[in-house]
Formats: structure tokens, C-alpha cells, sequence
């Protein structure tokens, strides 16, 4: 079924929007057609699997670009249309394990700051970030706050143009960061820098914790970390004696086999130190899509109901049952990495895959491709015919969320912000709303709702941290950061202030320290694969530039494999020559690019250019078991001349 | 535990503008009083997202005692000072620094200036052409995203506050040359493929006479086909990262022709990425 009508675009030119709705026919090609058609060969697919094999037989992609309304509807029509939990989206891809420590220590999932107080604290560290490329305006506030007198570390394997700005910049090896967290924890307890007042009073596990530490000495972190004991200690104490420090990671922190460990260790560092909880004082996760933390909150995860609420608690289940006149399962569904091995083990066989393109975005994509190949219905709802579109069996033309459709999104800073509708969607292309409504009413469900105003009302029935956002005060007020119980105030600026509440009533649930121990890459380096690969974003490019491909950056290079110098000339390879780049399970090829901010061993590249070179062919589908986020950041590769190959 | 910086309450000021009795809060400007109070006072080079740079000097004001106008944009209230924001002597500033810039330099695209040169009776061409020492230089269009057309410049610098300490932090671009012969410019006034420059596109969000323009408003307008009339703004959220900025889409014909970001937006306070800025195309590329 590989075989679509080719409306795909040759490669570097870009995508053209879909306007009309297309169903795979007999002779094994998309065709378009009516939109009754469509849906209707859409809803009879999902209702065969689902008589054939049960609810959990079918799994929802939904999307972190899309809205809430979207999201929360999404997740709707899967736990009461289709009767499962299984639906998740990309976030799975980048920060399902901050939302996933985060929420073990504090009980909640977002940032713990605002993008505001970064401008006024004395220290930030960028753990694992190009913030200047990834998060150009977040940088700004950092910026801001450098130019305040805030000294900046910055953490990571690359000397990035994020590392230029800052006062120290300490460059780990490729998934060490627990050893180095660790080690800066261990050099504040030895120099009796731990805020014991914070400790004693907010957490729980601190003897357990130390005990884990005190292996970590510096020349130990050193040794493996290859960052030099003098610059831990310099770390430790720069953070430990800051009145007020952020701690802000990115996907080098969260895209390994064990990210959630990863994101405990640094979690674990403020609350040694008591940062957090406090202005200027916490923790932030700069999250990857516009939408990727409303995703999450809106229940479009298999564990949680919308707003954050925990599907295992029979009181949430209840009330939400009451209000959507359903049963709903009282387990936890499949996370979009189980989903895919669900496919493959055959016990899923339908997916609805909305704005994602797993295809192309997942760890060892042609893996992926297969998987989806097995499925018996895929239905793709898209504004593009991305990879994963040509294997649907429907494929339904939606509005392109932010300019298209009504509806609002959340960001980083946990702040809930209006959509518009600028432009009419083009052709035949439809709200994503109002198709899921269309199925859900084939499927039986008759949903009426006059616009995404109604969806919101609807969710802020039923999620207390939405329940004070009415579309009227988020315009009035430039948005509204959760929980924001009350149409009365406005929401806090930083979260778990109760932490430092005298009242053991008021400090709630103690944070717990992370337990957590070292546990190097899987995709070993050896002599056959001597390269350590890792990937991250460019300035003006984004993901599987799908989107980014639409417009002429005059910065656009295309796909590279980055270098080091040393190892450029080691490998007897110049700039802009094309070379094989091998890993355990796939080959690609791509021109050098020298880049001096690299130290021999380490490679670099991006996600970007899929259609030219697909890097995903590359990198290894080890996942976490928390969260299920795959190890792109670290890949074996080994780099040959494309002459010496061809022989 | 740290509290929450609250802003310090700021005690009023008492001043008299233009003979009314009127209270600013102590560190405003002038320029903000006059805004207050409803007194309209023309702007060039201030930018409201921007340390003030006295550049343009079309604000001006008297202020009873000093020996010079004042800057409103930067002259900050006293107790007890007198301003008179249409004198003769103020008027007679005006219209000869509006003069000055629209016979050296091309002001076609700039905002509510066609209006000032009426008000103030300004006549431009009694200097002849021989003052235009700008206005005939060709615009630079060496990139699909974006055109310089220092023809229109008046170098009042917020392009290079914006691209350089106060927001961007690129520092791409400088003012080269002396005297009639200044002007912005990348480094050795090479292409801006050829520099430091991020196409953030910061620097159009406040240039204040269109000399920096979008591409697509620069070949609509030669087409004659810009109808800001028309147009449509609608301030959404942008689609790439999770930051969450917002972005002003400037719709004509059911086509996004220009993106900007409001300058009181508490997370971007007006600045936007290459990506936020331009990289709207993808919804609108069709077959």
C-alpha cells in the first residue's frame, strides 16, 4: 500500500496544502472525493476494528500544534466514542519526561517559572539548551537578565551559539548529565551548602539521596563527564550560593533512554538548594511545539484527564463520567511508543494520526514506517501529505490550527493564549474540530458545539486549573498562566510556593529526592561506530520541516553531518564533500560541515531535511520506561569517504 | 523566601502643559504626559520598546527657561515645569527638521508624515533637488525575506538598538560612513547573506519610515498592488516552538503579506524569530 498517488512534492521543494479529502481505493491508490464519502469511510473502518477487536484496538495520535479545543475533543472522542485511553501526540518525541519528573516531585507537570523571572535572578544554567536557536525569544529574556548582572552557565556536549553568551560553558560527554548532576550535588553537601532549612521542611528522601551522591567526587564526575573537576565545583557553588537561580533544560536533557532520571537529577539540585517555589527561583523545561504542553493538560496523554487530572483516581474518573455520560476505562492507555509496538505485535489496528508525522519524526523512522504499513485503517488528518499521510487509508484536509481556527494554546511558561483565525482554511479543508465531530456523530455521539468558545467553557467545567479562563479575560490580560481557579485573579507567575509554608497543612506533599543512577547511552561507541552522533534544531528550521520548508531562509544549508576539525582531517574529509554515515541500523549520505564548536568524537546533525537525508534511518529506538522518549541525542556512527565506500 | 519585586507606587508629578495644570507619575516623559493628557505631538525615532536616542528631533517642546526645545521623548516631567508643545518657536522646529528630512530622504512610506508637513506648512522642495542626498539610492533586495531601502532611512538608529544590545544581541548592522554620507550597514557593507544577520526581522518591526520592509510588501507596492486600507490584523499565536509568541498577521486577499508581534506583549515585547516572523508561507503554498 506504499504506493500513493504522488501529489508528494520532489525533494527541497516544499509542501503544498491539501484541499480536499482522498480515500485509498481499490487499486491500492489515494483518490480524492467527497467529504461525505471520506468520513464515512473513515468512521466504518474504526467501527470494524473496534466491533472486531475492542476499544483498545484503536489508538489516537492527536497533535501539540493544534488547540486545546482540538486536544480536549480529541481525547473525547477517544475515551467516549471509541471507549480507550490509548491517545497520546508527539510529546512523547521531546518532554513526556519533564512532565513526567516534574509531576513524581511536585504533583504537576508544567515549568515552574515564568519567563519574566529569568530577567531578575542572579544565576541561569541551560542545561542541555540552544535556547538561542531553539527558543530564540526565550533567549531574550535571558538576555535580559545577563544584562542584568546574572551570571549564565551553559551545559552541553556542543559549544553552541547558546554557550557564546554564557560566563562558564561545561561540555559533558553525550549522556552524562546524571554523573555531572550528581557530582554538583555531592560538592554541595560536602561544602555544607545544602539550604537545610528547604530540605528539612519540603522533601523527603534527602539521607537516601545523599548516600547515592557520594560516589560522584569531581575527579570521579571528571573521569567520566570529561568536564573538569574545577568546573563542577565552580557550578555547585555558583548555584548553591545564588539568592536566586533558574534551571532551564531542553531536549538534551529529555531525548535519552532513561530522560526521566535525567530530569530528576537536575530537579534534584533545586531542591537541595531550595530553588524553587520561590520568584526568579525554579525550574523550566522550554517545551519543543507551540502546543505540546496544552496537549498534555487537555488529557490528550493515556494517563490523565483534562486538566492534569490522574486517570487512576475514581473521584476524577467519576466526575467526568457524570459530565460525558460514558464509562470511562479505569487503567492507563498506551503511550504513542507502546502504541507502535502494539502495531507491530497486532493487537492495535487503527489509528486516527492527527497534524503528527510519526513517520518521519520517530526514532528509526523505516521501522515505523512498517509498523503503520501493518495497521488494518490508518486515517491521516493533515494540512500536508506528509510520509505518514501517503500510507492512510483516508486522508481528511484540515485548517491549519493558528491562523485557520479559533481556539488557544499554552506555553513554556504554562500561559494559555488565543488563536485567531486569519485566513479562510484553503479549498475544501475543514476545522479540526468539526471533522472530529462529524465522525464522532457517524459513530453515534451527536455533539453539537457552535465553536471552539463552546469546547473551552466545556473543559473549564470540568478542570479547575482552566475554570478562571473565560476567552474575554485571556484577551484582556494577554493570556492566563495555570491554575487559574478563579474568574476573579489572575494565575501565579511561579508554582509550589507551599513548599515553603511554615503550615505542614499548607506544604501539601513533599518532594521526594530522585534516586537515580548513571546509565551511559545504549548505542555503545565503539571501534566499528567511533562517532558519538547527537542532534538538535537549527535557527530557522523546525523538525521535519514540514512547515519550515515553506519559506526561502536565506540561512537554509540544508542537511550536514557536522565535525569536528580534528576529526574532519582524521578522516582525511573536507567541508562540503559528501560522505556515508553509518549506524548499527541504517546508512545515509550527507556533505561535511566543519563546525569548531564540536570536540573531537562528537557529530551533530538535524532532523530537518528528511525528504534529503534522513537522520532518523540513524538514530536508535532505545526509549525510556517511564516515558517512552527515544535516545536521539545519542547515536554510534562511523563516517566514510564516499570513494573508499564505493569500492 | 524572596518576595515579588512589586513596582514601587510612583508620587505624581505637578507640571503645566500647555497652560493646564496636569500630574504625570515621577520618570515619565514628556512625550508620555502629552499622550495622557490627549496632546498630540509627532514621533519619528522614538520607539516605544526602545531607550530613547533624541535622533529626529520632531518632538520637541518648550520648556519656559530652558535655552533649547527639549526631546519629549526623553525630556522626563519636573515639578513645577512649564511645556508648551505648540509655540511658534516649537511649531518653527518642527517644520524646519521636517524639511530637512523630507528633502533629503524619500519619506513616501513613512506614517502620518504627509499629514505633519501640511500641519506645519512645511515646503521640502525650497532646499531644490540638489537635497536629496538619499533619496535616489537603490534599495538593497539580496534576500527573498527582506529589503533595505536606505532611500527611506533617516538613521534613527532603532534598528540598531533592536539588533544589537536592547533586544536581538546579533549586532549585524552599524552605522558606517561620516556626515551626508552615513548610513546603516553590515559589516564592510556586504550582502546580508554575507553577514552576522539572523533575519529576525526585529529591525522592520521598528523602523518607523518602511525604509526596512518585508519583501512581500516592497513587490506589492511596485506592483501597486499594497492596500493597507484593506488589509486585515489579527494577532495569533505562532506555530513553531513552545515559547508562545504572538504574532499580528497582516491579511490582504486572504494572504498573510506581513507578520509583526504587539510591542506590550509581555513575551515578546515586539521581537520575533526568523521562524515567527517569516515562516508563515507553509499555509498559504498551494498547488
Amino acid at each position: 500500500m506504499n504506493d500513493t498517488r504522488r501529489k508528494r512534492r520532489r525533494p527541497a521543494e516544499p509542501y503544498t496544502r491539501i484541499t480536499r479529502p482522498m480515500v485509498r481505493g481499490a487499486d491500492g491508490q489515494l483518490h480524492e472525493t467527497s467529504w461525505p464519502e471520506a468520513l464515512d469511510a473513515a468512521a466504518r473502518g474504526f467501527a470494524a476494528v473496534r466491533s472486531h477487536y475492542g476499544p483498545d484496538a484503536f489508538g489516537m495520535f492527536s497533535c501539540a500544534r493544534s488547540t486545546n479545543e482540538m486536544n480536549y475533543v480529541a481525547q473525547k472522542f477517544t475515551r467516549v466514542v471509541m471507549g480507550t485511553n490509548n491517545v497520546d501526540s508527539c510529546n512523547r518525541t521531546c518532554h513526556a519526561p519533564s512532565v513526567a519528573g516534574l509531576s513524581a516531585v511536585f504533583g504537576s507537570g508544567g515549568g515552574t517559572s515564568s519567563y519574566g523571572e529569568v530577567e531578575d535572578t542572579d544565576l541561569i544554567v541551560m542545561w542541555g539548551s540552544n535556547a538561542r536557536f531553539a527558543h530564540p525569544i526565550f533567549f531574550q529574556h535571558v538576555l535580559k537578565g545577563i544584562r542584568n548582572g546574572a551570571r549564565m552557565f551553559a551545559v552541553d556536549p556542543r559549544r553552541t551559539s547558546t554557550a557564546e553568551w554564557a560566563d562558564r560553558w561545561l561540555g559533558p560527554n553525550v549522556g552524562t548529565d546524571i554523573p555531572l548532576a550528581h557530582a554538583v550535588a555531592r560538592e554541595i553537601i560536602h561544602a555544607g551548602l545544602v539550604n537545610t532549612a528547604f530540605v528539612e521542611r519540603a522533601t523527603t528522601g534527602y539521607e537516601e539521596f545523599a548516600r547515592e551522591v557520594e560516589p560522584w567526587t569531581l575527579s570521579a564526575a571528571e573521569q567520566v563527564t570529561g568536564v573538569p573537576a574545577e568546573a563542577i565545583r565552580e557550578l555547585a557553588h555558583a548555584y548553591a550560593t545564588a539568592e536566586r537561580a533558574q534551571m532551564c533544560w531542553t531536549l538534551g536533557i529529555t531525548e535519552h533512554h532513561n530522560a526521566t532520571d535525567n530530569v530528576r537529577a537536575l530537579i534534584n539540585l533545586a531542591l537541595l538548594t531550595g530553588h524553587v517555589g520561590r520568584y526568579g527561583s525554579g525550574l523550566q523545561p522550554l517545551r519543543g511545539q507551540n502546543n505540546v504542553q496544552g496537549g498534555g493538560d487537555m488529557g490528550a496523554i493515556p494517563d490523565r484527564l483534562p486538566g492534569f487530572q490522574d486517570i487512576l483516581d475514581p473521584g476524577v474518573r467519576a466526575r467526568f463520567e457524570a459530565r460525558w455520560d460514558t464509562v470511562i476505562q479505569p487503567r492507563q492507555g498506551l503511550n504513542l511508543t507502546r502504541m507502535l509496538d502494539a502495531i507491530e505485535r497486532g493487537t492495535l489496528k487503527a489509528v486516527y494520526c492527527i497534524g503528527e508525522n510519526p513517520a518521519q519524526s520517530e526514532a528509526d523512522c523505516a521501522h515505523t514506517v512498517a509498523r503503520l504499513q501493518m495497521l488494518d485503517h490508518l486515517v491521516v488528518q493533515d494540512i500536508f501529505l506528509t510520509r505518514t499521510a501517503e500510507l492512510a487509508d483516508v486522508v481528511l484536509p484540515a485548517a491549519a490550527a493558528w491562523c485557520e481556527s479559533e481556539g488557544t494554546v499554552t506555553n513554556s511558561e504554562r500561559r494559555v493564549q488565543r488563536v485567531r483565525r486569519a485566513v479562510p482554511p484553503p479549498g475544501e479543508a475543514r476545522d479540526d474540530i468539526a471533522i472530529l465531530c462529524d465522525l464522532a456523530a457517524r459513530l453515534g455521539h451527536e455533539w453539537r458545539y457552535a465553536g471552539a468558545e463552546e469546547v473551552w467553557d466545556e473543559l473549564r467545567s470540568v478542570s479547575p486549573d482552566h475554570h478562571g479562563m473565560t476567552y474575554g479575560r485571556l484577551a484582556e490580560h494577554h493570556g492566563l498562566q495555570w491554575p487559574c481557579p478563579s474568574t476573579e485573579e489572575v494565575g501565579l507567575p511561579y508554582l509550589h510556593g507551599r513548599l515553603w509554608s511554615e503550615e505542614p497543612e499548607q506544604r501539601g506533599r513533599l518532594a521526594p529526592f530522585g534516586i537515580v543512577k548513571h546509565d551511559p547511552p545504549v548505542d555503545v561507541v565503539d571501534e566499528s561506530y567511533p562517532l558519538r552522533l547527537t542532534t538538535g534544531r537549527r535557527l530557522d528550521s523546525y523538525n521535519t520541516g514540514v512547515q519550515s520548508g515553506g519559506f526561502a531562509s536565506p540561512l537554509r544549508r540544508g542537511e550536514n553531518i557536522e565535525l569536528s576539525p580534528e576529526d574532519a582531517a582524521a578522516y582525511g574529509v573536507q567541508a562540503g564533500e559528501v560522505v556515508r554515515v553509518s549506524s548499527r541500523r541504517g546508512t545515509v549520505s550527507a556533505p561535511v560541515w566543519i563546525d569548531p564548536g564540536l570536540r573531537p568524537g562528537l557529530a551533530f546533525m538535524t532532523m530537518h531535511f528528511p525528504d534529503e537525508v534522513d537522520t532518523n534511518v540513524l538514530t536508535i529506538e532505545a526509549t525510556d520506561p517511564i516515558a517512552g522518549t527515544a535516545e536521539y541525542k545519542a547515536t554510534a556512527v562511523r563516517v566514510d569517504p564516499i570513494a573508499a565506500g564505493a569500492r | 523566601m524572596t518576595a515579588i519585586p512589586l513596582q514601587l507606587p510612583r508620587r505624581l508629578v505637578e507640571f503645566t502643559l500647555d497652560g493646564q495644570e496636569v500630574r504625570a507619575p515621577e520618570g515619565a516623559t514628556v512625550l508620555d504626559a502629552c499622550r495622557a493628557a490627549g496632546t498630540e505631538v509627532p514621533t519619528l525615532c522614538h520607539g516605544d520598546t526602545l531607550t530613547p536616542k533624541n535622533a529626529c528631533r520632531v518632538c520637541v517642546v518648550e520648556v519656559e527657561g530652558a535655552r533649547t526645545l527639549a526631546p519629549a521623548c526623553s525630556r522626563k516631567v519636573e515639578p513645577g515645569m512649564r511645556v508648551r508643545t505648540g509655540s511658534e518657536r516649537v511649531r518653527h522646529s518642527r517644520k524646519l527638521v521636517l524639511e530637512l528630512l523630507a528633502s533629503s530622504t524619500d519619506l513616501s512610506t513613512t506614517p502620518h508624515v504627509a499629514g505633519w508637513i501640511r500641519e506645519y506648512g512645511a515646503d521640502p522642495d525650497r532646499f531644490g533637488p540638489e537635497a536629496a542626498t538619499r533619496a535616489g539610492r537603490e534599495a538593497k533586495v539580496d534576500n527573498d525575506l527582506y529589503v533595505r531601502d536606505y532611500a527611506k532611512c533617516i538613521m534613527c538608529y532603532k534598528c540598531v538598538d533592536a539588533c544589537g544590545d536592547q533586544w536581538q544581541n546579533t549586532f549585524a548592522i552599524a552605522v558606517a560612513g561620516r556626515g551626508f554620507d552615513n548610513t546603516i550597514s553590515v559589516e564592510h557593507d556586504a550582502p546580508l547573506t554575507d553577514s552576522a544577520c539572523v533575519y529576525c526581522g526585529n529591525c522592520i518591526e521598528v523602523c518607523p519610515t518602511g525604509a526596512l520592509s518585508f519583501k512581500t510588501e516592497f513587490d506589492m507596492r511596485a506592483a501597486g498592488t499594497w492596500d493597507e486600507a484593506a488589509q486585515t490584523e489579527t494577532t495569533t499565536i505562532c506555530a513553531y516552538c513552545g515559547v508562545g509568541c504572538n504574532l499580528t498577521l497582516h491579511v490582504q486577499g486572504e494572504e498573510i503579506v506581513k507578520v509583526t508581534s504587539p510591542h506590550d506583549n509581555p513575551v515578546t515585547h515586539g521581537n520575533l524569530c526568523v521562524k515567527g516572523r517569516f515562516g508563515f508561507q507553509h499555509v498559504q503554498n498551494r498547488e
